[in-house]
């Protein structure tokens, strides 16, 4: 227990902190890719970037920017030694045929069940992209959610079931949020961790049941 | 296999109501010059299967500002840039199938490799698998997806040899060699064509046999 709640760069070096050693490991788009950063160089783990490659470096500057090598989110970045390039079909069977150990996700709402909505709002003036969401859901091996505990409205993310559109059903091992690390399991909920708050608090908050690891 | 002198004569004979693959991860690998001479030749009511929808004003997004796709078949067609895709799909004058990334890659692989149908885990108890059909395999549950055949591929690509052998550069290669093999008929641009015997036959990615037209840019 620490006592305040994390920064998104605390977030993203916790989940970091449980990637294992030379884990194959592709990070979503938006907040999961901060863990790059948190990753040692020693730690042996090598990105996935669905557009096809294994073993991406970190953001390209200046003239190592390349409009032919670019990641997920369309962003320029750089090769390591060892990396290789793919297509899109073998890129995608990587996943569905279990190959990648962890995947971070950002996500709309996670449930208790580990149901994950990340895709869609379902407003009905939303245009929906769901990209690589649905099959990295559920082909990797563990699946990690970064997000925050609680929308802007105050309401938690944590649900006892998702009320918007599914990524993936039942695939979700385990959510890091700002406040506290909850482990999904077939038995429930447990809270692994928990920053600037308290595991009473966090019952009092939510409403799935909740065990205390 | 012909050799094109120009983006023109690469895309003659592309017919209205034509089903187009699009290579490209945003602007990574896509076929440019070859959207621009298909703007030029004026087909029309076509479906465009892509993994985006267009970024910017320039090669897919100018072929939907004209008003020439009916239909969109992609992953991810929202972005910061995708501008003319949105105002056209909050008009109400474009139709969109949104396809997981993996299952529009593999549903273009099985149309290339003869395959009638395959089940994928991929987007199962989604909305994006309603009214499909399922089945259990193993205790798993998949949803059963259909091939994407093309009239039509523009692929953008690194280099290609006389015979139609094709290479492609970094993470431009994206859909461009499961698209090639999906369309009747396959147009690749490349930046440079060289001789037969250039190119080292164990780097080839797309054999020549699934190339139909290729043009220098």
């Amino acid at each position: 227990m620490s006592s305040a709640a994390l920064t998104k760069d605390e977030m993203a070096a916790r989940v970091a902190r449980d990637i294992p050693y030379g884990a194959y490991v592709n990070l979503g788009i938006g907040q999961p890719t901060l863990v790059a950063d948190h990753l040692d160089a020693d730690a042996g783990v090598v990105l996935h970037t669905e557009n096809g490659m294994l073993n991406m470096g970190r953001a390209a500057v200046g003239d190592e920017v390349d409009p032919d090598l670019t990641n997920a989110g369309k962003q320029p970045v750089t090769e390591l030694p060892g990396s290789s390039y793919f297509d899109s079909a073998e890129s995608f069977a990587m996943m569905r045929g279990g190959h990648l150990d962890v995947c971070v996700l950002g996500a709309f709402q996670v449930s208790a069940g580990g149901d994950i909505a990340n895709w869609h709002t379902g407003a009905p003036d939303a245009i929906p992209a769901v990209g690589g969401a649905m099959d990295l859901a559920i082909g990797a091996k563990q699946v990690f959610v970064m997000m925050t505990l609680f929308a802007k409205d105050g309401s938690p993310k944590l649900v006892p079931s998702c009320t918007y559109p599914l990524t993936g059903v039942g695939c979700v091992a385990r959510v890091y949020t700002e406040v506290a690390v909850f482990d999904l399991t077939p038995d429930g909920v447990v809270v692994l961790d928990t920053f600037g708050t308290t595991y009473d608090e966090l019952a009092e908050r939510l409403d799935v049941p909740l065990t205390q690891g | 296999m012909r050799i094109c002198e120009s983006a023109a004569e690469a895309v003659e004979g592309i017919e209205d109501g034509s089903t187009v693959l699009i290579g490209g991860f945003g602007m990574a690998g896509m076929p440019v010059e070859l959207i621009d001479a298909l703007i030029e030749q004026g087909a029309t009511d076509l479906t465009v299967v892509s993994n985006n929808a267009g970024n910017g004003d320039t090669g897919l997004a100018a072929l939907l500002a004209k008003g020439r796709v009916r239909k969109m078949v992609c992953s991810f067609p929202r972005q910061h840039d995708s501008w003319v895709f949105d105002g056209l799909y909050r008009e109400g004058r474009i139709e969109l199938e949104l396809v997981p990334q993996g299952n529009l890659g593999e549903r273009m692989r099985a149309a290339g490799a003869g395959i009638g149908a395959f089940f994928s885990p991929t987007g199962v108890g989604t909305p994006l698998a309603e009214g499909k059909e399922t089945r259990e395999i193993d205790g798993r549950t998949y949803v059963l997806e259909l091939p994407i055949k093309g009239d039509v591929a523009l692929v953008g690509a690194h280099r290609a040899d006389r015979m139609g052998n094709v290479v492609y550069r970094k993470t431009a290669r994206n859909f461009g060699p499961v698209m090639a093999t999906a369309a009747t008929t396959t147009i690749v641009q490349v930046r440079e064509v060289v001789e037969i015997g250039d190119l080292d036959p164990e780097q080839v990615v797309t054999p020549s046999i699934y190339v139909d037209r290729v043009v220098a840019v």
